[in-house]
């Protein structure tokens, strides 16, 4: 029991879906439906309403000291589970229970006021985030030095730059100290560089022993950071186990193969033209043969001036080893953009692949700039094909094959 | 964090030194944690601080605006009501008569119309962390009271203008406003609750404000009410508190005391009754609001 942070036992949370709530004819009914509909039991739906359960009968259990990452497709039931366990909102049957000092990060820059300046926003904050006045007072100068804002401290942060404003936020959030952090897809605010110094933060956190409970889209910092993952899917646990297994099962499982899947990696780039699909030709490629990739890019209107970008294909390892990489820049290539839809396609002669499971992320940049990067944005399924000759090549555990010719010198 | 760890928030299998928070379906009618209120009481603070500041940062005019609206409101009550339609005051200088019940009715009509809307203004909070929500309608009677002692300026200067005497009785004032401050949470706690799910009670607000307003000896005496109705008319607490305001500042004897009590059970029946309500409600505002 000692050594326990937090143990769910068959959690559940069950939603009411719009439609039956206002079916009311008359005023009179509606009323009536009103009135009962105030002093019943909250959480529980009437018979005949439309629901939905978020989460149903999950169940689990975290150690002290233990970082786990969850994982599981929009709709899975992350997010309710996050509410749940910091108490933003009940549960409909089951319980949990959490043990230690307890601090969610569902968002970064929570109550942040725009007309109070940096320094009144970290006191705000701070308090929001449930430390205490003497707490803040003391961190006060790290929060600043952290955040890179001592020259705006007290400007308003309405003026605020909104990467000065994320950094802020950060800031204030990377500096609660609780036992257990549970964190929702914080890191996918912010640019690149900001990104890193979350997970950095992150990592330091999960070190100093704390118990730390993850959601985020971003595969690779969840290999980095967790040790152990729980699969959700459509509000049950669907896997848990180690991070690496967990990440396989939810990848093969989750995602169909060979279609452009943007919504499981993280996206970054300025987005000034956006990736707007890719596709994989012949579909499914095959070992030794010739396969091309096509992307189609949408510039936005809004967007001036010239647009020259490269493109590259990264194609890694089922667990997020790297490859290979095609980029158009290694060949000198660049393409201008004009605004409405382009296609570009690369041709890649032979897929030096073997046959097997791999990811795929599209990059899209303006010299080594992101304007649109997709991480993971497609599982390509290779199959058995003919490297030399007319012969097979199966799956090995070798992923690189390459064309050989063997010879008898004596 | 000592406070927090010797605080046992629900209930469940004891633990040596660390906080246990159990999550679970809500149960019961009565949901009121006073000790976990008080851990938060900083979080209470820091609230009302931000909405003090705001108000003051955004207004040029800032504390004068608070001098200048129940100041330029009695002025035209007392050409309009009692210039004009002659009504009377108990013999008392109107200006003064009118004056003592805008301070709790101006605070009152305030805190309550910010009540109403503050669980559905702090929606960004609520669906992010955790916390007492009772700390937001709290929160947002408080700051108007700012207002109110800056008007209360006013007050005095009209008393030695009338040369009223100062009596100790001066000293319950503090008391009445703080059972305007109570009865302002009680409303609201059963609008904000009711705001979140259904957003027209935002609109029909005002409009209460407005009937409420008559409803109270503001602009009229007491003794205009038939004796008969009295019982019924006091049922309005706000009604208690003008008394009480006159009472205090000109030494107007009371129509009753028993109608004091009427209106003070009535503020505690609804303080209750919205807790009950607001704590059943706060279990969905998170998927609602």
């Amino acid at each position: 029991m000692g050594d326990l942070a937090i143990q769910v036992e068959s959690l559940s949370k069950q939603y009411r879906i719009g439609v039956g709530r206002y079916r009311h004819d008359t005023l009179r009914d509606h009323l009536r439906h009103g009135l009962t509909a105030l002093f019943r039991p909250t959480g529980k739906a009437q018979a005949g309403e439309n629901t939905i359960w978020a989460l149903k009968d999950v169940s689990f259990e975290i150690k002290q000291g233990e970082v786990v990452g969850i994982i599981g497709r929009n709709g899975a039931g992350k997010s309710t589970l996050l509410k749940l366990l910091s108490r933003i909102t009940a549960p409909t049957s089951g319980e949990a229970h959490v043990y230690g000092r307890l601090a969610s990060l569902l968002e970064v820059g929570t109550g942040f006021h725009p007309e109070l300046t940096g320094r009144e926003n970290i006191y705000l904050n701070g308090a929001i985030l449930g430390m205490k006045k003497a707490e803040i007072e003391r961190k006060l100068d790290e929060i600043i030095a952290f955040a890179e804002i001592e020259k705006f401290l007290d400007t308003p942060v309405k003026r605020y730059s909104s990467g000065m404003y994320v950094r802020l936020a950060f800031a204030v959030a990377a500096h609660i100290d609780p036992e257990i952090l549970i964190v929702d897809e914080v890191l996918a605010v912010g640019d690149a560089p900001f990104q890193k110094k979350c997970l950095g933060k992150m990592q330091d956190v999960s070190k100093e022993g704390r118990t730390v409970l993850f959601v985020s889209h971003n595969t690779a910092a969840m290999l980095n950071l967790c040790q152990r993952g729980i699969l959700l899917s459509s509000g049950r646990i669907e896997g848990e186990g180690q991070m690496s297994e967990v990440l396989r099962q939810y990848l093969s499982h989750y995602s169909e193969v060979n279609l452009f899947q943007p919504h499981f990696g993280i996206r970054e780039g300025d987005q000034r033209a956006v990736i707007e699909h890719l596709e994989v030709r012949p579909n499914p490629p095959q070992t030794g043969r010739r396969v091309e990739f096509t992307f189609s890019i949408q510039r936005s209107m809004a967007s001036k001036g010239d647009l020259w970008v490269n493109l590259a294909v990264k194609i890694r390892s089922e667990d997020g080893a790297p490859i290979v990489i095609a980029n158009s820049q290694d060949v000198g290539e660049e393409f201008h953009l004009s605004s409405g839809r382009t296609e570009i396609t690369v041709r890649l002669e032979q897929l030096l692949l073997a046959p097997g499971r791999y990811r795929v992320s599209a990059w899209m940049g303006a010299g080594d700039f992101p304007v649109d990067r997709i991480q993971d944005c497609m599982l390509l399924c290779v199959e058995p094909g003919p490297l030399v000759g007319e012969r097979h090549i199966g799956t090995t555990h070798y992923p690189v094959v390459m064309p050989s010719i063997w010879k008898r010198e004596i | 964090m000592e406070q927090l760890q010797s605080l046992r928030v629900g209930t469940g299998i004891p633990e040596l030194t660390k906080p246990h928070i159990v999550v679970k379906p809500p149960q019961g009618l009565w949901h009121l944690n006073l000790p976990e209120l008080w851990h938060y009481r900083e979080l209470l603070y820091f609230l009302v601080w931000r909405d003090v500041k705001v108000r003051y940062k955004q207004t040029v005019i800032g504390a004068t605006w608070a001098i200048l609206q129940p100041l330029l409101t009695m002025i035209i009550f007392t050409l309009l009501f009692s210039y004009l339609a002659k009504i009377p005051s108990d013999g008392l200088p109107y200006p003064l008569f009118v004056y003592a019940a805008l301070l709790p009715w101006t605070y009152f009509a305030q805190a309550m119309w910010r009540c109403g809307n503050s669980v559905v203004g702090d929606a960004a909070l609520i669906t992010k962390v955790y916390f007492p929500r009772l700390i937001i309608p709290l929160a947002s009677v408080i700051p108007p009271c700012v207002d109110s002692l800056w008007s209360s300026l006013i007050l005095i200067g009209m008393m030695a203008w009338f040369g009223v005497n100062f009596t100790w009785a001066l000293l319950l004032l503090p008391a009445f406003m703080g059972m305007a401050l109570v009865t302002a949470v009680a409303v609201g706690l059963w609008l904000s609750a009711l705001n979140v799910r259904y957003r027209d009670v935002n609109l029909t607000v005002p409009f209460l404000i407005q009937i409420w307003f008559f409803a109270s000896p503001v602009i009229y005496p007491v003794s205009l009410v038939p004796e008969t109705w009295r019982l019924l008319y006091n049922l309005n607490p706000v009604a208690g508190v003008i008394e009480g305001m006159r009472w205090a500042i000109l030494g107007q004897p009371f129509s009753e005391l028993g109608l004091l009590s009427v209106s003070f059970l009535m503020v505690v029946g609804l303080l209750i009754g919205g807790i009950v309500f607001f704590n059943r409600m706060e279990q969905t505002f998170a998927d609602e609001i």
